[in-house]
């Protein structure tokens, strides 16, 4: 039984892309952690979360967004997220992730977001 | 290994070791059940969410991180309404610590934690933590059909 998470990463103008695929819980979410950290080190700090591959996200998954957004924002860069279906939305709205980051339909869109603000 | 009792006709057990590899078989053995017991998709998955989160307290806090014990999840279901009981012998849910207006003002804070007991609320309609007298903890969450 498939119980993991699939990630890749796709670097364009100054973007960061984080694909993210299958299941984010506790199980998987030190993964994550570990790929957004390796980004921030290496100075990306315009990260965008495409879900469109995500099956299933927990609390697990969602504090990691938190725990990296601080330092992302102090360095003026951004996590924005895209690409999520109408499950993965309503996780984060039950805890009003919308009201906090910037949530989009398109691939496209998040990125045009980025340089609409530069 | 898991083992899952049917109890009943609308009564089921799970008792699964304390593993973190576990939890997509705890949810999808409540994602069935919900189902089964008439709730539509959306519900189904919040009930889900809630029994991850509850699970994943004992994982990692209760048993902190030991995967030698065992979770046992109760499940029953009428026609208005789903009871899922978790238990465990470990060291306890910090309930107290997980208010709403304390995990809101985290989350507008931009800082992480509390998030699972917050999520569970907001997903079921009732969930009361408990801890009775020969040390066994648990947490039982309702949702009603509406």
């Amino acid at each position: 039984m498939q119980t993991d998470i699939k990630m890749n990463i796709v670097e364009k103008d100054e973007i960061a892309t984080l694909h993210v695929g299958g299941y984010l819980d506790a199980h998987t979410a030190s993964k994550f952690e570990s790929k957004i950290q390796k980004l921030i080190q290496s100075g990306n700090y315009n990260i965008i979360l495409n879900f469109a591959e995500l099956e299933y996200i927990s609390s697990a998954g969602l504090g990691v967004i938190m725990g990296n957004i601080e330092d992302i924002r102090n360095h003026d860069g951004d996590i924005k997220l895209t690409e999520m279906s109408d499950k993965i939305y309503r996780v984060f709205d039950l805890v009003g992730f919308p009201s906090l980051y910037e949530i989009y339909k398109t691939q496209e869109e998040t990125e045009s977001s980025f340089g609409s603000k530069s | 290994m898991s083992e899952v009792n049917k109890v009943s006709n609308k009564d089921f057990i799970l008792k699964i070791p304390t593993q973190s590899t576990n939890l997509k078989i705890i949810r999808d053995f409540i994602t069935d059940i919900a189902r089964k017991a008439g709730f539509d998709e959306t519900a189904s998955c919040d009930i889900a969410l809630a029994v991850d989160e509850a699970c994943t307290n004992v994982i990692k806090h209760a048993y902190r991180g030991g995967d030698d014990k065992e979770i046992t999840v109760k499940v029953r279901y009428d026609s208005d309404k789903i009871i899922i009981s978790i238990s465990d012998t470990g060291k306890g849910f910090k309930s107290e610590l997980e208010d709403e207006a304390a995990v809101q003002k985290r989350l507008n804070n931009l800082q992480r934690g509390g998030l699972g007991i917050f999520l569970m609320k907001k997903a079921m309609d009732e969930v009361v933590f408990d801890k009775d007298s020969d040390l066994m903890n648990s947490v039982k969450m309702t949702k009603y059909l509406h």
